[in-house]
């Protein structure tokens, strides 16, 4: 460690202002400040300072996610060779989904920390920890074979776009790693939607008689079909929707780890379990309000299918969760969180030519969240008056 | 009526050094020094050069807006040094103190058939009416103003804390007297608050007070946490606080007719040989108390307590409001992955950090900031350490934008830094909530 300090020592006067590599001097101090926490010491107001700061909060994120993204390879493997129609060892799926996913994450990181940095650099800010996160949230939104221009394009637009022209870490109105999405579902709609994208197996590959339909695009279709409701819609069973056995996003199939994933953000205290609970009690509440309403396939399947089919458990747990883009009031949270899970059911169901109601949900939900906030703090403004005339 | 409060949100943070109970006695320092920024918002205007020769009791500067309010030495002897710092700022009025010391008389004689006014005048005349803080804006009490109530914070919840029932042993009386004194300055109701489960024998027979009860951790000793659950400051409200040494001095005083600033101060901290209760007059030197006492050299020694309190020399003098020395040693070191893996336990209220949280009871806290400031990005963390219908980060943010408006509606009359000291403590961002707070109380106190 000494040795590591000394050099470090030793590089700071040639990256430091005058030095010859100043304008490298945000990088150097992201490495600096990530191998070693500063010796900066508490110089006004409080003279002790809590063990905790954003890097660890965003990495206590992203071990959260790691249970979503391993199962997420491994099924990225299990759908390809179900679709070719063969079979394989659970090593050999792992295996393949990582080579898959790999240059995704890899490319996300890249494009995304490169902007970062060279903002940072720029501006003359320190290195924020924000897209750690986002970063992986990236890749984990997105189907297994995109292609890695658009991952690249999306990242840099979600980076620029949605982030720094707001003025970095912690300004941004929309969470970044949707904005990403969302553009890519736009821009390239070919790329994010259909029944063709889901699995990494190009179709011409794929064996007589299978699909690659998401339970969202089957139920879409039977509805509109005029089918009625019977758990036969899917091909998946609700057990293996919730398990995650099923064609998806890289990251998004598996509610069980998504559910993972919360308890370590809940245990850990980073993520706010109103925003989840409210989010999947929303979502719950709003199916069985539809069902009772009835009409087509999607009215009346059962609410907790919309809990398990879609991205729904990974936008409530990770998406919706940003606390940059949601809800900053604790009453606040509760509304948003509610609203997300009643917003995406009411997308899902009236209009399913969008594949993905949670995503819009969150979105919009974060372009709404600084009002919510502004009713509750006009409602704390209006409790203290009273408690004035009284 | 007595009132039960339980405090839920905050947090008591144990560290390592709490004074024992004993109370040692040092050869008395030499010089005394009354400090001006311990008082806020206070212009001094000198009314002593050095050279000049005072008397316990007389008047070493006041206050330039306010002339009437007197800052007096608390021992007699020799004005030593006038310390003045940018564009002259007085910083310390050091008086070398003679052996035997001489008492300025103050006519308090049958007190309690005096006037308010009377009352005041002698208050301010002994330079204790200082020790009389004012709410809104944490200054020193105005003079023209009468208080809607006094609050007194019986307990000290802070890191650290002094352990009022054991300091002020034996001021019963003193204390007694206080209360009356002040009750001729305040119709309205003097709230003693203590805490249910913290001994408060000393209290007990006090009469003229309102005995209210506090449960739960730190801030719930904080006046301002009190006021907020008994009695909220409203705009155009007045209230004063004052702690319960403070209040035993304005006993003193009444009660023998000079100004006797002898107390006892809580010497605490993991640096310190023998952390213990020293006897010693307002105003003295650290360096008797300090010398050979110290584990090591790199620290960091603060009159009053870690999270609020002003960082002083080793030679340094204690603060006025001040019945705590708090030492800690300096964090101004490299820790490899810190972040990652922790290298030592520190207090936190985060569960990410679980042997910090869970399985340490006792901190040798430093001074590291552990992490850097960045942006505001993690919510609820400040709520949760402020047990007050206030919503922090909004009014942090009404501050920094200025808007007048938003910061009365949103409560700052109800605050004062030390109330949002926690706040700052445990922000991930390690913003400087107490400065911002600061600001905004300063403006508010200047446009209001």
């Amino acid at each position: 460690m000494k040795f590591l300090r000394k050099t470090l020592d030793n590089l700071k006067p040639t990256f430091s202002k005058g030095g010859k590599l100043s304008f490298l001097h945000s990088t150097f101090d992201g490495i600096e400040t990530f191998l070693f926490v500063p010796n900066r010491t508490t110089q006004k107001g409080s003279h002790i300072r809590d063990g905790i700061d954003l890097k660890r909060t965003m990495f206590t994120v992203v071990i959260a996610l790691l249970p979503a993204l391993l199962f997420g390879m491994w099924n990225i493997g299990y759908q390809y060779y179900n679709a070719i129609g063969q079979t394989d060892t659970h090593l050999q799926y792992f295996f393949y989904g990582l080579i898959q996913s790999l240059p995704i994450i890899i490319v996300s990181y890249g494009v995304g920390l490169g902007i970062e940095f060279a903002f940072c650099q720029i501006k003359g800010h320190p290195i924020n920890e924000g897209f750690l996160v986002s970063g992986l949230l990236i890749p984990m939104c997105l189907p297994p074979d995109i292609p890695l221009i658009y991952v690249a394009v999306a990242t840099a637009f979600a980076v620029i776009v949605g982030k720094e022209v707001f003025g970095g870490t912690g300004m941004n109105v929309l969470n970044p790693a949707l904005t990403a999405r969302v553009f890519l579902y736009f821009a390239y709609p070919g790329a994010m939607s259909g029944d063709e994208v889901w699995v990494a197996a190009k179709p011409e590959n794929w064996t007589d008689g299978y699909s690659g339909a998401t339970n969202l695009a089957e139920i879409y279709k039977a509805s509109t079909g005029g089918e009625a409701f019977t758990p036969g819609v899917f091909k998946a069973s609700a057990w293996e929707s919730f398990m995650g056995f099923i064609p998806g996003s890289i990251g998004e199939t598996s509610a069980l780890m998504c559910l993972i994933g919360a308890v370590i953000l809940i245990i850990s205290g980073i993520g706010s379990w109103k925003i989840m609970l409210s989010t999947f009690a929303g979502g719950f509440l709003m199916g069985q309000i539809l069902n009772m309403v009835g009409g087509n396939a999607y009215f009346d399947m059962p609410a907790y299918y919309h809990l398990i089919i879609g991205g729904f458990a990974f936008g409530a747990v990770f998406m919706a969760t940003d606390p940059v883009s949601a809800a900053q009031t604790e009453s606040g949270k509760w509304i948003y969180g509610l609203l997300i899970g009643i917003l995406t059911v009411l997308i899902r169901v009236f209009n399913p030519a969008y594949p993905e109601g949670i995503m819009m949900a969150i979105l919009l939900m974060n372009v709404f969240a600084p009002l919510i906030d502004n009713y509750v703090i006009e409602a704390n403004i209006k409790r203290r008056l009273k408690r004035v005339t009284v | 009526m007595s009132k039960t409060i339980k405090i839920k949100r905050g947090k008591d943070i144990v560290l390592v050094g709490q004074a024992n109970n004993e109370i040692l006695s040092v050869t008395s320092s030499s010089t005394y020094a009354i400090k001006p920024h311990d008082f806020k918002g206070l212009v001094p205007k000198l009314n002593v050069k050095e050279g000049d020769e005072v008397k316990a009791g007389d008047c070493l500067f006041y206050d330039k807006k306010n002339p009437e309010i007197c800052f007096t030495s608390p021992v007699s002897g020799e004005v030593a040094e006038i310390v003045r710092g940018d564009r002259r700022a007085i910083m310390e009025v050091r008086v070398l103190a003679d052996k035997e010391t001489n008492y300025k008389e103050f006519n308090v004689g049958g007190f309690e058939n005096k006037s308010a006014d009377e009352i005041k005048s002698i208050l301010l005349e002994s330079g204790l009416w200082p020790t009389l803080v004012q709410r809104p804006f944490g200054l020193i009490a105005k003079t023209d103003a009468e208080p809607k109530a006094i609050h007194i914070s019986g307990f000290d919840s802070a890191p650290l804390g002094v352990d009022f029932n054991f300091s002020l042993q034996g001021e019963e009386n003193n204390l007694q007297t206080g209360i009356r004194v002040l009750s001729k300055l305040c119709s309205g109701i003097i709230h003693l608050n203590v805490h249910k489960k913290k001994d408060h024998e000393i209290y007990k027979g006090l009469t003229g007070v309102q005995m209210n009860f506090f449960e739960g951790p730190h801030p719930s000793g904080l006046p301002g946490v009190q006021i907020h659950h008994i009695d909220p400051i409203a705009k155009g409200d007045v209230v004063w606080t004052i702690n319960p040494q403070h209040l035993a001095f304005i006993g003193r005083l009444f009660n023998g007719g000079k100004l006797d600033l002898k107390q006892v101060i809580s010497v605490a901290g993991s640096e310190l040989v023998k952390p213990a209760y020293y006897s010693c007059i307002a105003g003295c030197s650290l360096e008797t108390i300090l010398k050979d006492n110290l584990k090591q050299d790199n620290v960091r020694v603060i009159s009053g307590d870690v999270l609020t309190g002003t960082r002083i020399e080793k030679s340094g003098y204690l603060g006025y409001f001040d019945q705590l020395i708090s030492v800690i040693p300096e964090g101004d070191e490299y820790e490899f992955l810190g972040w990652l893996v922790p290298s030592y336990p520190r207090p936190t209220i985060s569960n990410s950090l679980p042997i910090s949280k869970f399985l340490t009871k006792k901190f040798k806290v430093n001074t590291n900031l552990h992490g850097e400031e960045r942006a505001f990005v993690v919510t609820g963390q400040y709520e949760q350490v402020l047990p007050m219908d206030i919503l922090p980060v909004q009014l942090l943010k009404s501050i920094l934008a200025g808007d007048l408006d938003k910061m009365e509606q949103l409560g700052i009359y109800e605050v004062i830094e030390e109330d949002m000291a926690l706040c700052e403590f445990v922000c991930t961002s390690k913003i400087e909530v107490q400065q911002i707070l600061s600001e905004g109380l300063e403006l508010m106190a200047e446009e209001g």
